[in-house]
């Protein structure tokens, strides 16, 4: 998982630059915000100009799916102190909650799990703070890097996550749906078609996923 | 760091961590609703096909390219095939890109 993560944080650091992002930002937004798929995500849209609120809105949108996470680990956590969860919380990513709900899933009744949770946590963060300042480093002192091409890693990045997950046709409905949308939109200013677009996908999936339901129940 | 990267960082930080510490402020007192759980998974998909399409098809943001020569549509349905076939994210990444460089420096 950490060295999964290290080509990321590699490739977010060396993007910073080229997208507008000055290093202490970027190293900043690592530190502070510690979202892989948000910052790759605030750089495209900073690189396409966008103001401020929407990279924030569409950091919470992107998000949301965090709160699915603490839901699920609540359970857990519910009888550790306000102390322990805050931090918990803010270190809390698709890795972590992907290893930490394994770990909670087995059946030893070992009393301090949340050690390994928060050691699983320190790992991933300072794992990926490391590979952004190198990311960094590189994107600086490389001249031309920005030249190359560099924002197809995004791009890349990007459909190798999406193209996995298209197992059903709602999936892949909302993603026609929302390319769709963000095609028609993409004159609309604040980037508000990728709003919209994100908007259609989710309600053409559950639309689609709600009527195959309904046949099967008919059935 | 210019003013506006810390208001960036700072509303993606609070946005952020309200999320994720939500329901662990609140403990038990909260649900969430089926329907709401459902929609949440088509979230991720349908931002980033959103936001890739367009790079993909328009690079330059302002033409439709929808030809062989375009290195960005090449690139990604490489990806796309290694990340349908193999499961493999970086290799995925690896090849999409290794494509795009060979075909922009084949079309000079």
């Amino acid at each position: 998982m950490l060295v999964g993560a290290a080509p990321f944080g590699l490739i977010f650091g060396t993007l910073a630059s080229s997208s507008g992002l000055s290093a202490l930002g970027a190293l900043g937004m690592s530190l502070f915000v510690f979202a892989g798929s948000s910052q790759f995500i605030a750089l495209t849209l900073l690189t396409s100009g966008a103001g401020l609120a929407v990279i924030v809105l569409t950091t919470f949108v992107v998000n949301l799916r965090h709160a699915l996470y603490s839901a699920t680990l609540l359970p857990h956590v519910a009888s550790l102190s306000q102390r322990w969860r805050i931090p918990l919380a803010f270190w809390l990513t698709d890795e972590t909650f992907a290893v930490v709900q394994h770990r909670y899933g087995q059946q030893d009744g070992a009393p301090y799990k949340h050690w390994y949770y928060l050691g699983s946590c320190l790992a991933m963060y300072g794992n990926w703070f490391a590979w952004t300042l190198g990311g960094v480093l590189l994107g600086n002192s490389v001249a031309g890097l920005d030249q190359l091409g560099l924002e197809f890693a995004m791009a890349a990045t990007f459909t190798g996550i999406v193209v996995p997950m298209l197992k059903n046709r709602p999936m892949v409905a909302a993603a026609l749906a929302a390319a769709a949308v963000a095609l028609a939109a993409r004159g609309l200013p604040y980037k508000l078609g990728l709003m919209l677009a994100a908007l259609a996908g989710v309600l053409v999936g559950l639309w689609l996923e709600g009527r195959a339901e309904g046949d099967d129940a008919a059935r | 760091m210019p003013h506006d990267e810390i208001l960036l960082i700072a509303g993606m930080t609070l946005v952020t961590f309200g999320i994720r510490y939500a329901f662990y402020a609140l403990g038990d007192k909260v649900n969430f609703p089926p329907l709401v759980k459902r929609a949440l998974r088509y979230v991720p998909v349908a931002v980033l096909t959103a936001i890739t399409v367009p790079m993909v098809l328009l690079p330059d943001g302002q033409h439709w390219q929808l030809d062989w020569r375009n290195a960005w549509l090449l690139g990604a349905l490489v990806s796309g095939l290694i990340a349908w076939r193999f499961q493999h994210l970086l290799a995925a990444i690896g090849g999409g890109m290794a494509v795009f460089f060979l075909w922009r420096w084949l079309l000079g």
